[in-house]
């Protein structure tokens, strides 16, 4: 059995030796500590944006400001958040581990993408912080972006560097899953997690460069004006549209399938039963990745499109619902005469079920033709994307860590805190969210800083407005809680065992607490599958977390 | 572990197993290359269905001489580099680092060739995007009457696809150079020759894109 004191968090010492790490549990840590801060940073301007909206008028910030701040929330929480956290944090750590190798493909590569990544995001915060407030919104449509400050060069150079990030880390897992499982790990033995990395990574790979090049377009039209996008000089600005779409709309799937995967595991250990239908839910992840690439022009049905087009986007996007739904039914069946074990992890992945189902089906809605020229641009649609990136992928994502994290730290976090610190996170979550359901229907836009002039007929704003701010500041309270129980336990916290949960994974079943440098003495043979509970008690012991 | 044989990383059973990786990540990583230049290509498709005539007319300005004494350099390096591949798979050194020179050679006459052409545009107000004001007779052809709309945007698809084309093969050039000398100091063997065999596959594709490029903008 291995050593206690003898892990990869202790192996070497120093700044340096993190700096320079080739382990990709290290750098699993390192984007986790990064992710994190640029998440602290993008829920500041989230409470700033919630702030100004909580009363009619004017209050804190001004148009303009409102405008530059809402512009680097969505920036920083899509590109610095949400995008890269699943794969960097826990694919990078949990991958390798589940498939019994001792490192990724190629782990030089693995560190080079954290260093490109943090150029981005360095040069997208500098840029926006020294050089200018951009406030063309996230998605840099020209020819708002065209004309704006120079400071769109910089953003446009971090989105299209941090972009190159994504797609190596996504290419690093394709490869470490086709070339580097251990033997017995079949394909049909791979955790469901995994499967989803692995789904992930395409659409990183597939995706990605086409934003690359749209950024790289956009630098040129903003500095040599080369009239592709730019309508005053003879440019098309849809055409822009279509670029960043058919890359932004595979991103949303490079947001959720990993938040699926983890939800898929979670949902097996806790309800200690065979992941049902897994091969579905596998091959699922592929589907959507794939259908993922052909329903961009869901963003544009008003913004001139013909209408076959519109028709066809459309109904492909309908299409989507069906693996997802394959998927949503699967869970709930796996947790179906299951014995379920209702811990911190868990409760995240029932909310997950929760909050993605409805930002799913509100998708499908403002995917009906008919409707969405009614709710486009408005906070219906914020709603909604709130609803699957934050209730689906981030809270995906907050589930993941407090599954992983005794395997990650070796220490143990304060139940009752994670219990109470998620019914916070909930509550705040939906008061905040599901108002904006209602201001959305009744017509209030998006990126407006002040609404009274609606208040004459519609004077439900004001309240709805106020409850979703109210809701705002209980979800930061829930957040800011978990960061203090985390870090508390990462000094004080109760000594983690091996196996906590008494899963059946690799990652749990074959390494000490914390995992050593090279992973495991010896290369596992795997003879079962990952969600052999039937097996469970008599193979890997009994649960020891009280 | 055994110290012996430097080029096994740790984290790989075997040199097969590492050999495949590499070369699945590489051919991911040209498939991210195609997707890349596929966004250039659409837009050349989308304003080419529109302005047909005008493409048509100021492809005219192009020399297609020099694009396909271009095309026929990019074709002889691709098939020196092939050469190499297979030279060092045999073991034979000397002749992959002769073919590796003249690789790198061919790469460097494209690049004086687009060099020249570029110049040759820029001097007669042929610029990409708003700077574009073309003026004066070269061969017979008076530029300016090629100032029409759109035809900016054409000259604008040009300089940025052979552009970042010539960003490729800059590249390229630098990793000949590099595995020049690493072949030099011997650190290949047919047991291990893994970077020759990637880089070879990197100009294969440098060299398909521009054998796209050519009859796009020069010909048709
Ligand atoms: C802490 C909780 C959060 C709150 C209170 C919040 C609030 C807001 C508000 C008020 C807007 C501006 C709406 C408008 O006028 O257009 C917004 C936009 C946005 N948020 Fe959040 N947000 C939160 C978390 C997140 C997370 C986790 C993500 C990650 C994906 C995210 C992504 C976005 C995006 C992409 C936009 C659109 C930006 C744009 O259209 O330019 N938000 N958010
Ligand atoms: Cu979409």
């Amino acid at each position: 059995m291995s050593d206690e004191s003898h892990n990869y968090l202790n192996a070497r010492k120093g700044l340096w030796s993190w700096l320079s790490t080739t382990d990709h549990k290290r750098i699993g840590i390192m984007y986790a500590i990064a992710c994190g801060a640029f998440f602290l940073l993008g829920g500041i301007l989230a409470t700033f944006v919630r702030t100004e909206l909580g009363e009619p008028g004017e209050t804190i910030l001004g148009q303009d400001q409102y405008n530059q701040v809402f512009t680097l929330h969505g920036v920083v929480m899509v590109f610095l958040v949400i995008i890269p956290a699943i794969p960097g944090i826990l694919g990078n750590f949990v991958l390798p581990l589940q498939i019994g190798a001792k490192d990724v493909a190629f782990p030089r590569l693995n560190l080079a993408s954290w260093y490109l990544f943090m150029a981005g995001a360095i040069m997208a915060v500098c840029g926006w912080l020294f050089v200018g407030r951009v406030d063309t919104g996230w998605t840099f449509y020209t020819p708002y972006s065209s004309g704006a400050s120079n400071a769109v060069l910089w953003l446009t150079s971090a989105v299209f560097i941090a972009g190159f990030a994504s797609i190596f880390t996504g290419l690093n897992f394709i490869v470490t899953v086709h070339k580097m499982r251990a033997p017995g790990m079949t394909w049909n033995r791979l955790p469901l997690f995994t499967w989803a990395i692995y789904a992930t990574g395409i659409v990183q790979v597939l995706a990605t460069p086409v934003i690359g090049i749209t950024m790289v377009l956009l630098f040129l039209e903003k500095l040599l004006q080369i009239g592709i996008f730019d309508p005053a000089l003879g440019g098309d600005p849809v055409l822009f549209q279509h670029f960043f779409w058919f890359y932004s709309h595979p991103a949303v799937y490079i947001m959720i399938l990993p938040a699926m995967g983890i939800i898929s595991d979670l949902m097996g250990t806790f309800s200690r039963q065979h992941v049902s239908g897994y091969t579905f839910i596998a091959l699922s992840s592929v589907a959507i990745a794939f259908l993922g690439f052909l329903v961009w022009g869901h963003h544009m049905f008003v913004a001139g499109q013909s209408a076959l087009s519109s028709i066809i986007f459309s109904m492909l996007t309908f299409l989507i619902g069906i693996p997802t739904g394959i998927k949503v039914f699967n869970w709930v069946a796996t947790m179906y005469k299951g014995s379920v074990w209702l811990r911190t992890p868990m409760i995240y992945a029932l909310m997950f079920l929760f909050l993605f189902t409805i930002g799913g089906l509100t998708g499908i809605m403002v995917g009906v033709l008919a409707v969405d020229v009614h709710l486009h641009d408005t906070y219906f649609v914020v709603a909604h994307f709130h609803y699957v990136m934050m209730g689906g992928a981030l809270i995906g994502l907050i589930g993941g860590l407090h599954y992983w994290w005794p395997k990650m730290t070796g220490r143990m976090y304060n139940e009752t805190a994670g219990v109470i610190a998620a019914i916070l996170v909930f509550i705040g979550f939906n008061l905040t969210f599901f108002t904006q359901f209602f201001l959305g229907t009744k017509g209030m836009p998006r990126r407006y800083h002040d609404y009274s002039e609606f208040l004459e007929i519609y004077p439900e704003f004001a309240v709805l407005n106020l409850a979703s701010t109210i809701g705002s500041y209980i979800l930061g309270v829930g957040l800011v809680m978990i960061l203090v129980y985390a870090l508390y336990s990462l000094f004080r916290g109760p000594k983690a065992t091996a196996n906590p949960w008494g899963a059946c994974t690799l990652e749990w079943t074959h390494t000490g607490p914390v995992p050593d440098e090279h992973n495991f003495h010896d290369t596992p043979l795997v003879t079962r599958g990952p969600y052999d509970y039937h097996l469970a008690d008599d193979v890997f012991g009994k649960k020891t977390e009280s | 572990m055994s110290s012996a044989d430097t080029t096994l990383k740790h984290y790989f059973v075997s040199h097969e197993q590492q050999f495949d990786a590499a070369k699945l990540g590489m051919w991911l990583f040209l498939v991210t290359e195609i997707l890349l230049f596929a966004g250039m290509f659409v837009a050349y498709a989308v304003y080419r269905s529109w302005h047909p005539e005008v493409f048509l007319q100021a492809s005219e300005l192009l020399d297609w001489r020099l694009g396909a004494l271009n095309t026929v350099v990019l074709l002889a390096s691709s098939f020196t580099v092939a050469l190499s591949i297979h030279f060092v798979q045999k073991g034979e050194n000397d002749k992959v680092v002769v073919l590796l020179i003249m690789t790198l050679v061919c790469a460097a006459i494209f690049m004086v060739v687009k060099y020249f052409e570029y110049s040759g545009k820029f001097s007669h107000g042929v610029f990409p995007g708003a700077g574009f004001e073309p003026h004066g007779i070269v061969d017979g052809k008076d530029y300016s009457k090629y100032d029409i709309p759109f035809a900016p945007q054409f000259f604008s698809i040009y300089f940025v696809m052979t552009g970042i084309h010539g960003v490729h093969v800059l590249v390229g050039m630098g990793l000949f150079g590099w595995l020049t000398t690493r072949v030099a100091r011997g650190h290949f063997s047919p047991q291990y020759y893994t970077p020759v065999e990637l880089t070879g596959l990197y100009w294969h594709l440098v060299d398909i894109i521009w054998i796209f490029l050519f009859p796009l903008l020069y010909l048709i």
